[in-house]
């Protein structure tokens, strides 16, 4: 399955760029994750304070995944 | 409820006036206004900007919106937040919240506050006189957030 994951702020600059198309089978947010960490490109998903969301929400990551989700992982938000 | 993200600047003081002069219902409109300083963890900021997760924005604020108005008599609601490059000085966000009486107006808007924190999808990046840095975010933040639950 193919699913899109979206990277922002400080985790966009880390992998250096903002967006990537996965292909292969993800069970949970948490899948995704690992399948890029294994990969010292994105070290920076090994942060404990990540942040993540799956279709624009909020979600933890053993949020399951689904064909065409969009991923989103990002560090804690510091708006207001 | 109204939601608005924009990379224009806003008036305060009108966004308050708005609050009840639609509605001579509302006795209380509490209102916070968050902005811009020029110093911030030991050094002079002279701006920001501000990354959002557009889509996701929208419907961050609007969930907390709804809670908001779930947990009291709201009669109006108002979030708005600033998006791309700001000034010191310059206001990011309001949080107006209209009621019958002060207390809800009070909470809500606190909780609005509390949780567009911690869950809605902005990042700040300060140019301070050492070059640019992301703010990172505060456990008092999260704190602030669990006394709702």
């Amino acid at each position: 399955m193919s699913i899109n994951v979206l990277f922002f702020a400080r985790y966009a600059e880390a992998v250096g760029f903002d967006s990537l198309e996965m292909e292969g089978d993800f069970a949970t947010v948490e899948a995704v994750r690992l399948a890029l960490a294994s990969d010292p490109e994105f070290a920076v998903l090994n942060e404990t304070s990540l942040m993540c969301a799956r279709n624009e929400e909020l979600c933890s990551l053993d949020e399951p995944v689904q064909a065409g989700d969009e991923v989103a992982f990002f560090p804690p938000v510091t708006g207001g | 409820m109204a939601i608005r993200v924009q990379a224009q600047a806003f008036d305060p003081g009108a966004e308050v006036n708005a609050m009840h002069a639609a509605n001579v219902g509302v006795g209380a409109v509490v209102s916070f206004v968050g902005y811009v300083r020029d110093f911030n963890d030991g050094l002079d900021v002279a701006g920001m900007f501000l990354e959002h997760y557009p889509g996701m924005t929208e419907k961050a604020l609007a969930k907390i919106a709804v809670e908001a108005e779930q947990r009291w008599p709201l009669l109006k609601l108002e979030v708005l937040h600033r998006i791309g490059a700001l000034e010191p000085g310059e206001p990011i966000v309001f949080v107006g919240a209209a009621s019958a009486h002060r207390q809800a107006a009070f909470d809500a808007c606190a909780f609005v506050m509390d949780y567009l924190k911690t869950r809605a999808p902005f990042w700040k990046k300060e140019n301070t006189s050492e070059g640019a840095r992301w703010v990172e975010g505060r456990h008092s933040d999260q704190a602030a957030a669990d006394r709702w639950k």
